[in-house]
């Protein structure tokens, strides 16, 4: 979900990302961090608690945390709140879930 | 081994402000930065701030943060994006991890700008999905344009939670409450004025008992405190919301210096564990300075200032001295009283007491 009016700023519709979660085709925009992209699309689950395997959000967006971390590009634990995406970028969590698009 | 007259350790006000007057008294400056620009939290600012003219009062922090680029790039600083630092070594020496690759860099003195995270809340589910710290809410929404959901309670009511709050209704989010846990409301009283216009019912004596939703945020049950804290029984009320903002205060990023084993105290008035710093902002490790919300939380307009002073100190100390030194070294401490002075100014105040950087 975007901002669609704002009083103060203006997004400019910049060029589309193709990316993958989880093996999903899924799109953002440049300039979007991997984080911001997947909240776009809807994407609540982020990670899990390693004990509890409680589902993890996004939450602090300054590369603190580690909610965020998934794999990319075959990378593990890459703060995708700190990372830029990118064409073509293939991004998993470990939650191996199916998404439904609607 | 990279070598440098100085090491900053974070682009964000404090350090940015540092390197540009290190740079003018002559030193070789590198800025280390974690993401992948500079300005820190100033570029998802869209408020306008206070202070006076010098901290750019009634610019738009995201407007201070490419005016202190912009400087910065007129300097011969090297800037590292993408780097975080890991390691801070008693000889002055850090190791930086950049794309993959490890290295050291060596130098005369260091400015630590880690600045500050946001503190967590301890109640039921407080780890479910849709629970954000206000903060990256704000990058969300300001920087990328992208919105945490569609019915929004902020917990706190600081000048983050109450600035937040209104930048979300800028936003087209919807906020339902804002519940704050003492007696009465933390920030500007501005700020809460502009939220009571647009009829954000303002909860004092309130704070969130357990949050509800299967795999993600579904509902909140609030609960009134008494004048001790305790909750009061029977008074539990339900949110229905998709995203909850915890704004409950920030703590000092002060774990590099905790590594190096430099003398520390917790302070609550500055929000956690803190460097001791000499009146020339140097730490108990020599040749490391710390200026910024690491050294205690407080505004962005502050931060610039205690940047700029550790900026000089830690040329001077390296035998590097700004033209303009003395002049400097009285304006600036004499802006920090102004920015500290007043009621707002107490705690902040206090705390530097308890470290003894005001007599």
């Amino acid at each position: 979900m975007r901002v669609d009016e704002h009083p103060i700023l203006k997004f400019e519709k910049k060029n589309i990302i193709h990316f993958t979660f989880n093996g999903h085709d899924m799109i953002g925009y440049d300039g979007d961090t991997i984080a911001a992209a997947l909240v776009d699309n809807g994407i609540m689950k982020f990670s899990k608690s390693v004990i509890n395997n409680r589902p993890r959000g996004f939450y602090c967006a300054i590369g603190n945390c580690d909610s965020c971390n998934m794999t990319v590009n075959n990378i593990k634990d890459v703060k995708t709140c700190m990372t830029l995406l990118e064409e073509g970028m293939k991004v998993e969590n470990e939650l191996h879930e199916v998404i439904i698009n609607d | 081994m990279i070598e440098k007259d100085l090491v900053v350790i974070g682009g964000g006000p404090a350090g940015l402000s540092a390197c540009k007057i290190a740079a003018e008294a002559g030193m070789k400056v590198a800025v280390f930065e974690r993401s992948f620009a500079l300005g820190g939290q100033l570029v998802k600012q869209t408020h306008k701030f206070f202070g006076s003219e010098s901290q750019y009062a009634k610019v738009r922090g995201m407007e201070i943060a490419k005016i202190l680029i912009k400087d910065l790039e007129k300097t011969d600083a090297e800037i590292y994006l993408n780097a975080t630092v890991v390691g801070l070594y008693k000889d002055n020496i850090i190791t930086v991890y950049q794309n993959g690759r490890y290295f050291k860099v060596k130098a005369k003195a260091i400015v630590i700008a880690t600045g500050a995270s946001e503190k967590f809340l301890a109640f039921e589910n407080n780890d479910l999905p849709g629970i954000y710290g206000a903060g990256a809410v704000q990058t969300l929404m300001n920087i990328h344009g992208v919105l945490p959901g569609k019915e929004v309670v902020m917990v706190g009511s600081g000048n983050i939670g109450l600035i937040v709050s209104y930048q979300l209704i800028q936003a087209g989010v919807k906020v339902k409450a804002l519940v704050e846990a003492a007696g009465k409301i933390g920030g500007y009283g501005v700020h809460a004025s502009k939220l009571r216009r647009l009829g954000v019912p303002i909860l004092i004596n309130t704070t969130v008992k357990r949050a509800i939703g299967k795999d993600k945020l579904e509902k909140i049950i609030t609960v009134k405190l008494d004048q001790n804290w305790n909750e009061i029984a029977g008074s539990e009320e339900e949110i229905a919301c998709d995203a909850l903002c915890i704004s409950v205060g920030l703590s000092p990023l002060h774990q590099l210096l905790s590594m190096a084993e430099a003398n520390m105290l917790y302070v609550n008035e500055l929000g956690g564990l803190v460097p001791i710093k000499t009146c020339d902002y140097e730490t108990s490790l020599k040749g490391v300075f710390a200026a910024g919300d690491v050294t205690g939380i407080e505004e962005a307009s502050s931060a610039m200032v205690e940047g700029k002073i550790a900026g000089l100190m830690a040329a001077k100390h390296s035998g590097f001295i700004h033209p303009e030194y003395e002049k400097l070294e009285n304006q600036l401490n004499s802006e920090l009283c102004v920015l500290r002075q007043g009621p707002c100014g107490e705690k902040i105040r206090c705390g530097l007491k308890k470290v003894g950087e005001l007599a």
